[in-house]
């Protein structure tokens, strides 16, 4: 049999729109493809998907399979992972990726039960490398590394005896690389064939509250822990943020703690972030924070522990209690100002 | 109409609370030393089935998977009002990645049959893989509802279910039986009633009465059993004897997916400036911000 060297990204769309992390992925699919020396290619699923497929060229898809039909146009678990399962099952990709979304998250671990493949969620990076397991030695195999256990350890995941990846990736967590030149791909129109288990989970009512907050687009981000100790003393970090021209972003600990709302979480479990400047307060530094921020310009730490691993990551540490060092701050900088 | 719910839960290592003699001095972590709890989603995913009791009648059976020790938090299960909790423990079941989990577990529902809807948390705060639910309903050949919020309305064979979406929420309305997991705001588990505690804490698993009969020196393991049971204290325990499972595709053999390297993350020291919580320190840090441009 010919080894196949396909990697295939899950082309995710809201409403027609592609999420920026399938696109994402395609960048970094690009690069593992191109280890591997195989193909690229973007599954899109959903209706009047013509130019999403064709959008999918300028990330260095070589290949799109389109399942196109207006019964698909919103994501609905059953047709989908069937749709998705079936693909799988007859192409035997390599690899096949998928964002760490709510639909990533819901679709990805059907498809690779049905499948049988392993999956791996929320890594933070890929690779591909040759590997001894077990006293065996495997060629290019997918490297699925990721956090694990509260963030004390990263984990290095490997799929190594069966034929297909799988892995989650969250949202800005690799970087988009639009080529200067859109490939010259082929578009595969796949005929979907409507089942009547596909209608077991109907959506009557779906609302969506646009999301004002957009921390990846904010140069300074000015970030709580649980170390804040409230939701008041966030406040400061609201004057803070407001002064400097920033926005406010927090730990999981403080979001758990309910010092700030969930959709403005950093991390491995909330939004990547690469602001110009990103103010760390309160914040011990867990793994699953630093891989949401460490890629930051500058990173100032304000902590009361001098043994904070956030120390480790920053380039201006100070030892304090943020809700001194935050007004003076503030103070300071309006001075400067006048 | 009555419904009868299946509710999955784990019992998981604390991760939140990793304190620093959890950690071994190679820096991997010690699962021992850690305190075991509730998984809080599954907990929610209990208060949700309990909640459909109270409203539409039914029964709450609880399943888990895991090492003996996972009886704590069955007699939680019990305390709380789950009419009835199984433990399925066998050494083979070790080692397993999400897939090998929900193949355990989907066989386990299976034999233990019996139901409307399955309810499990979003996700283990172990791993936060939020794997196995999905993949559970998928090898039960069920649909599923994830990352519900709320369960608006059971008619017939019909459930109304609110579920958040990314950047929203729909609501779906899903043909029963199936699969349904549910988030940490969901609801809001309720407490132990006292009446239970007392009648449910002497409630033993067949691996707990294995080492009370050995520990003991009774060699009618059966007979003590057949007590429990009559006592209505049994906690029934599945193994690989009782369910129609393949070895081969349970525990770390049956999982495709392995553990490759382990590192601790204990980083370096780094190079960082020091600056001065002082007026002083503060004006020389921002300087150095408007130097070069990351300010203005």
């Amino acid at each position: 049999m010919k080894k196949n060297h396909e990697v295939w990204v899950f082309i995710e769309q809201r409403g027609g729109k592609p999420a920026d992390v399938s696109f994402e992925l395609l960048s970094k699919g690009r690069k593992l493809a191109q280890t591997l020396k195989g193909t690229l290619k973007a599954v899109v699923i959903g209706h009047n998907m013509k130019d999403v497929a064709k959008e999918t060229f300028r990330y260095g898809a070589q290949e799109v399979l389109l399942v196109d039909h207006p019964d698909l146009e919103f994501y609905n678990t059953l047709p989908y992972s069937r749709i998705m399962s079936e693909l799988v099952d007859e192409h035997q990709p390599r690899i096949v990726l998928f964002g760490a979304t709510f639909i990533g998250r819901d679709l990805a671990p059907r498809v690779a039960s049905h499948t049988k493949s392993g999956l791996t969620a929320d890594c933070t990076e890929l690779k591909i490398s040759d590997v001894t397991y077990l006293r065996k030695d495997y060629k290019d195999l997918l490297l699925q590394i990721r956090p694990a256990f509260g963030g004390n350890i990263v984990a290095t995941i490997i799929t190594p005896d069966n034929p297909v990846q799988m892995a989650t990736v969250r949202e800005g967590v690799m970087e988009m690389a639009p080529l200067d030149k859109p490939v010259n791909g082929t578009i595969t129109e796949i005929p979907y064939t409507p089942n009547e288990t596909d209608t077991l989970v109907q959506i009557i009512e779906r609302y969506h509250e646009e999301n004002k907050v957009n921390l990846k687009a904010a140069p300074i981000i000015v970030a709580g822990g649980y170390g804040m100790g409230s939701r008041e003393n966030f406040q400061l970090l609201h004057e803070l943020a407001d002064v400097l021209g920033g926005e406010v972003a927090g730990s999981r600990a403080a979001v758990d703690a309910g010092f700030i709302d969930h959709n403005r979480q950093v991390g491995q479990t909330g939004v990547t972030v690469r602001p110009k400047l990103y103010i760390a307060c309160g914040i011990s530094g867990a793994i699953q924070h630093r891989a949401g921020m460490q890629e930051a310009k500058k990173i100032i730490a304000i902590n009361t522990d001098p043994e904070a691993p956030i120390f480790d990551v920053c380039h201006y540490g100070i030892v304090g209690d943020a809700t001194e060092v935050i007004p003076m701050l503030i103070d300071v900088y309006k001075h400067k100002l006048k | 109409m009555s419904y009868n719910s299946l509710v999955l839960v784990k019992q998981v290592p604390d991760t939140a609370n990793i304190s620093g003699e959890v950690m071994k001095p190679d820096g991997t972590v010690n699962r021992g030393m850690l305190p075991a709890i509730f998984n809080p989603e599954d907990k929610v995913a209990l208060e949700m089935a309990l909640q459909v009791r109270d409203q539409y009648g039914g029964t709450v059976r609880v399943i888990t998977m895991g090492p003996p020790k996972a009886s704590e938090m069955l007699r939680e299960c019990l305390y709380m009002g789950a009419d009835e909790a199984y433990l399925i423990s066998d050494r083979k079941f070790a080692g397993a990645d999400t897939l090998a989990t929900s193949y355990v577990l989907a066989e386990a529902i299976k034999k233990i049959g019996d139901f409307d809807i399955v309810f499990a948390g979003r996700q283990a705060i172990d791993g936060d893989t939020a794997q196995v639910g999905p993949q559970t309903a998928e090898k039960l050949g069920l649909p599923q509802i994830t990352y519900a919020e709320q369960v608006q309305k059971i008619e017939g064979k019909k459930i109304t279910v609110k579920r958040k979406i990314d950047g929203g929420h729909e609501v779906v309305v899903g043909q029963l039986p199936l699969l349904i997991t549910a988030i940490k705001d969901a609801a809001t588990p309720r407490p132990f009633k006292a009446k239970r505690v007392m009648a449910y804490k002497n409630a033993r698993t067949l691996m707990e009465i294995e080492k009370m009969a050995e520990a003991n020196s009774l060699l009618y393991v059966d007979q003590l059993k057949e007590e429990y049971i009559s006592k209505k204290l049994f906690i029934p325990t599945l193994t690989t004897d009782d369910l129609d499972v393949e070895i081969e595709r349970c525990g770390l053999h049956g999982s495709p997916t392995k553990v490759h390297k382990v590192e601790s993350v204990i980083l370096g020291s780094s190079d960082h400036e020091k600056i001065e919580p002082t007026r002083e320190g503060l004006a020389h840090l921002i300087d150095k911000l408007m130097e070069d441009h990351t300010f203005g």
